[in-house]
């Protein structure tokens, strides 16, 4: 399934694991549960990690178990549900460095405001265009405060 | 007033476009109604009971007479010829087409204007008072701040889905709060610390609704640099916690309350420091390129008219009238403060027509700077007006149906659009506001019964505002029929204080002449003319007002 990353369509290289599914090697994405309880296979197994925690979980809650991760996929059940701006934005400011990617309910209309909260890398909902989607970018070349990305307007 | 800049218009240009798009998209069926539902509004544009409807945002309330005449164009253009001025400063077309809707942004953006964030679950237009810059008591002029919170506001990327829809409202005044900061989710006062620096005082958590609280104190003292970042704070610490599981407890007032004020602080205050010493601390210098934008126009030198325009008050004549209710004490010498009240017998509360808004954008050259306010209370407000042309200005507004003498009296009522526009209402109210103006059009019993306000909901939803009238009216469906509870001790001032429910509802043929007996049983109990309903109603209680309208 193709992905945005850093404004682009790309093959989704990591493959996200179904509750059922075994721990294996290679390029996985778990539930932040699996991620808490199966140390064991965890431990043993090499490729790169990623894990998708739910939306209304707090920052502060997985930042430091999360830290080094390679990916942490933050879901949006729907998109009006806001909490997860503010989740992304605090583990950017707490120092996590790896993919941060908005998965669920992910659209256009939202993906510029996710992005300037630290997302980058977009799981476009189901049934919607990822060339669509890009154009989101697009739609506006000025913002007024700093976010992840800083203000474009000018201050004194 | 604020003059925009090439980024400020470049964004009011792109926000038209990507409208456009987004109209398009949901023409052609991309786009299901659910999902364009919370684009459009957040771009104001609501569906109602016959039409949609376009919220147009007016920072503060401020517009130059070029934005009035072209809200007169849009009205005449694309509507059906009338605006209506609402209760937080913005104005609203009720009947535009969908595909119109992109043209009419268009003709906004070219005069420094646009319909964002005025609907939605995301930060909304910031008001404050009307009086803002010439008001006698003002320790600091609040709209440079207004700004900066403005642009900070708008499409910001982390709060534009919040758990619910979030109003900030500014006043500068101590003595008077003419903005109802207390009825806001925050109510920012500029005050004065004990070394005279300027800052401000924050109150988190009021609002209205079928849950009203009076914000509470959250902060005595915020210095005025910190401004952006603890506004970042609370609404982070909002967006994270505040409820999401049922849209009427989602509101940050029942955060508030449910973690205490104590606890909410301090997680503010937590995040706060994390964010303190960031970017978002404003400098002296941004503070000081706002505020001249709100610099005093150039007033003339002139002497001293208190004493003229108090004598034309004395007047037992309908100027004098409408001198006495309508006309402000100005800062400058020789200047007012004039209220045009949109509350004629003829049409609903804040309603003005394509024609009036051209006058009303001429006078404003004539007699002033070409500047107008429009109020929380759904007047509008030339701030600027000599004492020698009061008489003038006067024979032109009453010329226009604007110059009813009744600010500050009980046909001074906000009154809700109620059911004959709107999909929530239980009750008529607009119906019930004009038979209270026609029952009650002797000013000489209006100005003996003195300075109060009257609000109308339509439901309690409240956005007739009832919770805060001297007296509310609150429209309810009593099963099956309209009914109308009355509502005695409210207030939005700085001694803001919710009202009570009187007792049993009345019907929509009784609800009148309750307020007729509400009214007689205060002028019976007060105990001077000077002594207002409301300090009436605070000494003697509700029972002999109950005992008044219900018999004993």
């Amino acid at each position: 399934m193709p992905i945005i990353r850093n404004r682009t369509i790309v093959e989704d290289d990591f493959r996200t694991l179904a509750a059922e599914d075994p721990i294996t090697d290679g390029d996985i994405v778990i539930s932040f549960d699996r991620f808490r309880e199966e140390h064991e296979a965890l431990a043993q197994r090499t490729g790169r990690l990623g894990v998708e925690v739910p939306n209304d979980i707090f920052a502060a809650e997985i930042l430091d178990a999360l830290k080094t991760v390679d990916l942490i996929a933050i879901d949006f059940p729907i998109y009006r549900d806001g909490r997860g701006f503010s989740t992304a934005r605090l583990l950017r400011r707490g120092g996590f460095t790896g993919e941060l990617r908005a998965t669920g309910n992910v659209l256009r209309d939202q993906i510029a405001f996710m992005e300037r909260c630290g997302f980058d890398a977009f799981q476009v909902a189901q049934g919607k265009s990822l060339e669509q989607a890009l154009e989101g970018f697009k739609d506006f070349s000025v913002t007024y405060q700093d976010a992840i990305s800083p203000r474009t307007s000018p201050r004194s | 007033m604020y003059k925009y800049s090439e980024y400020d218009s470049t964004l009011v240009q792109e926000r038209a476009q990507q409208f456009r798009d987004q109209v398009t998209r949901r023409l052609s069926g991309e786009l299901t109604e659910d999902e364009f539902k919370p684009l459009r509004l957040q771009n104001g544009l609501y569906l109602q009971l016959h039409a949609y409807m376009l919220r147009v945002a007016i920072p503060y309330g401020l517009l130059s007479a070029d934005q009035m005449r072209k809200l007169a164009h849009i009205a005449r253009t694309y509507d059906r010829g009338y605006g209506h001025f609402t209760t937080r400063q913005n104005i609203q077309f009720n009947w535009p087409e969908l595909e119109q809707v992109p043209a009419i942004l268009d003709e906004l953006a070219a005069v420094e204007m646009h319909a964002i964030q005025t609907s939605g679950n995301c930060i909304r237009n910031t008001t404050t008072d009307h009086l803002a810059g010439v008001a006698r008591d003002e320790l600091a002029d609040p709209r440079p701040y207004c700004e900066m919170v403005r642009q900070w506001s708008t499409f910001h990327p982390e709060f534009a889905f919040l758990p619910r829809k979030f109003k900030i409202a500014f006043t500068g005044s101590a003595d008077s709060d003419r903005a109802a900061i207390r009825l806001h989710d925050i109510g920012i006062q500029l005050v004065e610390n004990e070394n005279n620096e300027l800052g401000f005082r924050i109150f988190v958590g009021g609002g209205m609704g079928r849950t009203p609280k009076v914000g509470k104190l959250v902060r005595d003292f915020l210095p005025r640099q910190h401004l952006i970042s603890y506004l970042e704070a609370i609404l982070r610490v909002y967006n994270q916690l505040g409820r999401r599981d049922n849209i009427y407890k989602a509101r940050i007032k029942i955060l508030v309350d449910a973690l205490g004020v104590p606890e909410f602080s301090a997680l503010v205050e937590k995040e706060w420091e994390e964010i303190r010493e960031s970017s978002l601390q404003v400098t002296d210098a941004e503070i000081e390129r706002m505020q001249a934008f709100f610099a005093p126009p150039a007033y003339e030198t002139l002497p001293d008219s208190d004493a003229a325009v108090a004598a034309m008050q004395a007047e037992d004549t309908s100027l004098g009238q409408w001198a006495r209710n309508n006309v402000v004490p100005h800062k400058q010498r020789g200047y007012n403060a004039v209220v045009l009240s949109l509350k004629s017998y003829a049409s609903p509360s804040g309603d003005l027509s394509d024609n009036q808004m051209e006058a009303v954008a001429d006078l404003s050259e004539q007699y002033g700077f070409g500047e107008i306010v429009v109020t929380h209370t759904q007047d509008l407000v030339l701030p600027d007006v000599r004492s020698d042309a009061l008489e003038a200005l006067f024979t032109a507004l009453v010329d226009l149906d604007i110059a009813t003498p009744n600010h500050n009296r009980l046909t001074d009522l906000i009154c809700c659009p109620g059911l004959d526009f709107c999909n929530l209402a239980n009750a008529r109210s607009i119906p019930v506001a004009q038979e209270i103006r026609q029952r009650f059009d002797d000013i000489d019993y209006l100005d003996d019964l003195g300075e109060m306000s009257l609000k109308i909901s339509g439901c309690i939803n409240a956005c007739g505002h009832h919770h805060v009238g001297t007296i509310g009216i609150l429209g309810i469906d009593k099963r099956g029929e309209e009914a109308y509870q009355l509502m005695l001790g409210g207030s939005a001032g700085h001694d803001a204080s919710l009202g009570k429910v009187l007792g049993q509802a009345f019907s929509r043929e009784e609800i009148v002449p309750a307020l007729e007996k509400a009214l007689k049983t205060y002028i019976d109990l007060r105990e001077s003319p000077e002594e207002t309903f409301i300090e009436t109603f605070r000494r003697v209680g509700e029972k002999p007002f109950r005992e008044g309208v219900y018999g004993a």
